[in-house]
């Protein structure tokens, strides 16, 4: 076995190592890039900021903890967002995992900004049924979900007086890491009901969203954990996804590296088989 | 009667919700409404059926003892555990069952996902070769998108953000609009042809 031919069979092994130190080093020793919000952030942002004191937003979790360090820090980041704004927030989930999720942003925000369950948010749960869930909480909030997360009927709560349907819903946000999500969420809720539609969703499906951003369907977009970076910088709060960002960065560039130098050997041993 | 009664069921739910889009008034949204309401139950009946036949499946594996059966141990348990947890004290913040999902499931959830780095890079050392002229394309945008949507691009030319934006927002965008009109075409002729009863593999897998 020539040189080539042993650079382009290099043991498993020393990739996963080479990956390992790739991620923890910046980990305990943060390098602090500088991150800039780019348009369809800066876009997410502007649609919360444009809602006036005391509206009701709709957060929907469609995650799950194996996505979780990509979309929490953006779940954390928007209450922060909306309970500074003194916006109410409603929140449910078409995925049963986004639940507590959910539940543990809104409780940390609140936590900070004063805000108490059923006046100032609540946890509508989790419902069976993906898109057929959105169209009948489009036609009847009460009626789809009667109670809470924790099984409270839903008109004990202050927050619920007077919600009847998406007409009382004055922005609609999606934070998912799949189907059932923001798609099925701009399908309905934009598509049928003309409500505002923004979401967060990881890196690896964001580029699905783009024709929804640029027709004007979507609010504005979150996309993986550099988008929770950005919305981050953009609230001037230093959360997991900025810490992040100095791991990931190096991550991309190893394995952008893996790829060149694989590819520079592949392509001399091509030319040495001519 | 076997094969016309599902027929019918399936003529006449379809063309319920087809007309409640496009005439959005009773009858028909009251229509929309109950067949919503059908479909969340049933929904809920089939969680319950899914649930009852992994159960199965799993309690079967333990008799016959196949390879690998310990893990249907595992499963049991932790199903049992978590049912039994979220059943007598409840789901909120601070019991039992919200101590296991954050403690031992969010944990393991996370540590599987988070192996897909290390099979992700090797799989790029091993398998990104630019063989033909187009592998070759998807090779130098996956590297500009990749470089350009963290900060160390930033660094490297100030312009490599506003080149992966360019990407994502142009040739991605087009090509996810392709892929998207191509997609709601064949759901749109699919659907009409289980409406019309011209597909009926759903009915006896023939």
């Amino acid at each position: 076995m020539n040189i080539i031919e042993r650079f382009e069979k290099v043991d498993r092994r020393i990739i996963f190592l080479l990956v390992l130190l790739a991620v923890i080093i910046p980990l305990l020793f943060p390098i602090g890039f500088e991150i800039k919000a780019s348009e369809p952030v800066q876009k997410f942002y502007d649609a919360i900021e444009a809602l006036i004191p005391g509206s009701m937003v709709l957060v929907s979790c469609e995650y799950d903890p194996s996505t979780m360090p990509e979309v929490y820090p953006m779940n954390q980041s928007l209450a922060r967002h909306c309970f500074a704004k003194d916006l109410k927030i409603i929140g449910m989930g078409l995925w049963p995992q986004g639940i507590p999720l959910n539940q543990a942003s809104m409780e940390q925000a609140a936590e900070e900004y004063q805000k108490e369950y059923g006046v100032d948010y609540v946890n509508l749960g989790y419902k069976a049924g993906g898109i057929v869930v959105i169209s009948s909480a489009a036609e009847n909030i009460p009626n789809t979900f009667p109670l809470d997360y924790a099984g409270r009927p839903i008109e004990e709560f202050e927050i619920m007086d007077g919600v009847r349907n998406f007409d009382n819903i004055d922005l609609i946000i999606s934070l998912s890491a799949g189907d059932p999500g923001v798609r099925e969420w701009i399908m309905i809720a934009q598509g049928r009901y003309g409500k505002k539609v923004a979401g967060g969703v990881t890196a690896v499906s964001a580029p699905a969203f783009y024709p929804y951003l640029h027709s004007g369907q979507l609010q504005g977009l979150i996309g993986g954990m550099k988008g929770a970076a950005e919305y981050e910088t953009i609230l001037q709060t230093s959360g997991t996804a900025s810490r992040g960002m100095d791991a990931q960065s190096i991550a991309h560039g190893l394995i952008i590296f893996f790829i060149l130098f694989a590819n520079f050997f592949y392509l001399i041993g091509k030319r040495r088989k001519k | 009667m076997k094969k016309q009664i599902p027929l019918i069921i399936t003529f006449i739910a379809g063309m319920v919700m087809v007309l409640q889009f496009f005439i959005p008034h009773r009858p028909f949204s009251d229509l929309q409404q109950l067949f919503n309401s059908w479909f969340l139950i049933i929904t809920v009946f089939a969680m319950i059926l899914g649930l009852g036949n992994l159960l199965k499946v799993h309690t079967k594996r333990l008799q016959r003892k196949p390879k690998g059966w310990w893990y249907s141990i595992v499963l049991l348990a932790g199903f049992t555990v978590m049912f039994i947890a979220g059943m007598v004290w409840g789901i909120e913040r601070g019991t039992f069952f919200d101590f296991l999902f954050w403690n031992v499931h969010l944990p393991m959830s996370s540590m599987m996902f988070a192996l897909l780095a290390f099979f992700v890079a090797s799989a790029s050392y091993r398998a990104f070769r630019a063989r033909t002229p187009e592998a070759t394309l998807l090779l130098i945008s996956a590297i500009l998108v990749m470089i350009g949507r963290v900060p160390l691009g930033n660094y490297i030319w100030d312009k490599l953000p506003l080149v992966s934006d360019w990407i994502m927002g142009y040739p991605n965008m087009a090509g996810q609009r392709a892929i998207m009109i191509g997609i709601a075409l064949g759901i749109v002729s699919t659907s009409l042809r289980i409406i019309l009863g011209i597909e009926r593999t759903y009915l006896s897998g023939k």
